[in-house]
């Protein structure tokens, strides 16, 4: 008989504390051991994880209201400007912004230290911000200009909303070209030096749920060391399976998230400010997702394995900036993993970008709240499309009037 | 004890000249080069490390080269509180010193390999790696 599970009897399980709860790394011996069905049968949630840059992250922050009120037509924390074309003490601070008189790349490779993830971990440590703001005055609102210092006590709502998280799959970048380049896959040596990569691989979890048969609009996550949700599919939702030229398939790749939580509840070394040298400067999140065993074709998903899972090989010396498509072969999570892989006969050196270890202890915290009946699972309000929508991503062309 | 790290600089009028080599011949020195960097247009800088009953005669005679020898001060430090074993540094360290731990994917840093190039503290995406004087 097929096995079906219902998410109210995944979470009675969970409040009685006899949830099976193992990570995606755990569940691999377990799969391979006893088959799919053994395993579906025995686990209830498999929890997943994965920790790095994640540029598309920011923060909705309301400041409250001086005496006498101020608009804010234009606020800086600590130096790094936040966008309030939004209501009066309505703020977002995005996880890239820059200070106005950084050097950026005026002084290539620019150093890039100092951004609005570096401000967003500094307020969840709850460091003292600079706050600065001015405004035109009008009738209401007659203050012109203010400089505080606040905590992220001080705020009223700070709500941590990142429009593209939780990349499904990324790709793996090399330098074709004869120079040192500085990318936001890191400094890439000269004539294939070396490749990295960045993603959490069997841990990631878009790659447990290939086919979005379980995240959807309103799944409780782990995001930045609290509880958050899924808001909605990310930015560049582009969900497919990945194919060579001769229609070998290489895998799931494309999806993205929309997540928002409470950034009062936050951890600092989950929500790391993050500096690219020649790039720039961006937010590492901490991010998992439980997936609950709902019948044998999840537990399939989830027991992927790193040597199942490729990223395409991408040139960033030329064929990424021009937008040129295609792609240099691919390579599997575990030879990424190995530390070498092989293209044209060529032994090339990798390195991770997003953090391993971060992600599995990630999906171990998850596990952790999850056995001890702290966090139950959400039944999506309504899941996000899959490779089975075919959205055919768009490119801006440039015309003329 | 590991041996003193020192470091040398000399000018391009003496770039040319086989100095190393005359610290092996007529001191019977130990050298460890750990970063060379000698161009006959420009000042050259070495690191290196010296071992050897004539120590003090070798680096007499650098002196009267012109040479100018000052220990290497400097060290390159990991704050393992800020380190997230992303591994960004690990393909990019030219001496090995820091490295990936596998299959755990932990980046460890063995000091003792550390040539203070350092390329980690200017790429490390999380401004973990630290110099010390």
């Amino acid at each position: 008989m097929a096995i079906e599970k219902t998410y109210a009897e995944i979470n009675e399980k969970i409040k009685s504390g006899k949830a099976v709860v193992l990570t995606a790394e755990e569940v691999i011996s377990l799969v391979e051991e006893k088959g799919i069905t053994e395993a579906a049968r025995s686990v209830d949630v498999v929890t997943t994880g994965t920790f790095g840059a994640m540029c598309s992250s920011g923060v909705f922050l309301n400041f409250g209201h001086s005496k006498p009120r101020i608009r804010m037509q234009k606020v800086w924390l600590n130096g790094v400007p936040a966008y309030t074309g939004i209501a009066a003490v309505d703020a977002y601070l995005g996880a890239t912004e820059l200070p106005e008189d950084d050097p950026c790349n005026n002084n290539y490779p620019g150093e890039f230290r100092y951004g609005g993830g570096h401000v967003i971990q500094d307020l969840v440590a709850r460091k003292q911000v600079k706050l600065e703001a001015v405004s035109y005055g009008t009738d209401c609102y007659p203050r012109k200009e203010l400089e505080t210092f606040l905590t992220l006590d001080d705020l009223n709502e700070a709500t941590l909303f990142n429009p593209r998280n939780a990349y499904q799959n990324y790709n793996c970048a090399v330098n074709l070209s004869g120079r040192t380049i500085y990318t936001y896959m890191g400094m890439l040596k000269p004539n294939l030096g070396n490749a990295h990569y960045s993603s959490a691989g069997q841990l990631s979890p878009l790659l447990n749920d290939p086919y979005f048969l379980t995240i959807g609009i309103g799944t409780r996550i782990f995001l930045g060391g609290g509880v958050g949700y899924v808001a909605w599919n990310g930015t560049q939702h582009f969900p497919g399976i990945q194919q060579d030229s001769a229609g070998k398939s290489y895998g799931p790749a494309g999806g993205t998230l929309s997540v928002i939580g409470d950034l009062k509840q936050m951890k600092p070394n989950w929500l790391v400010g993050t500096s690219f040298l020649g790039y720039g400067a961006t937010l590492s999140v901490g991010l998992g997702i439980p997936i609950p065993i709902l019948n044998e074709e999840v537990m399939r998903c989830v027991s992927v394995t790193d040597r199942d899972l490729y990223a395409p090989i991408v040139d960033y010396s030329e064929a990424y900036g021009q937008r040129i498509p295609g792609n240099l072969g691919f390579a599997s999570y575990a030879e990424l993993k190995s530390g070498r892989i092989n293209l044209n006969g060529r032994e090339i050196p990798t390195a991770p970008l997003s953090s391993y270890p971060k992600a599995r202890e990630v999906a171990g915290i998850l596990k952790n709240w999850i056995q001890k009946g702290e966090f139950l699972l959400t039944e999506p309000v309504k899941l996000l499309p899959s490779y089975k929508d075919e959205i055919a991503s768009r490119t801006l062309e440039i015309k003329g009037i | 004890m590991s041996p003193k790290k020192i470091i040398l600089r000399f000018g391009k009028d003496i770039a040319d000249k086989p100095i190393i080599y005359c610290l092996v011949r007529d001191y019977d020195l130990v050298i460890n080069i750990l970063k060379a960097n000698v161009d006959q247009n420009k000042e050259g800088t070495m690191v290196l490390e010296l071992t050897g009953e004539k120590y003090d005669q070798g680096l007499a005679f650098l002196k009267n080269q012109g040479v100018r020898v000052q220990p290497l001060a400097e060290e390159v430090f990991r704050n393992e509180e800020k380190c997230t074993s992303c591994g960004a540094c690990t393909d990019i360290c030219p001496s090995g010193a820091l490295y990936m731990e596998r299959p755990s994917m932990e980046v460890k840093f063995e000091s003792d390999n550390c040539i203070v190039c350092q390329i980690c503290v200017k790429i490390c995406p999380v401004k973990a790696m630290e110099v010390r004087f």
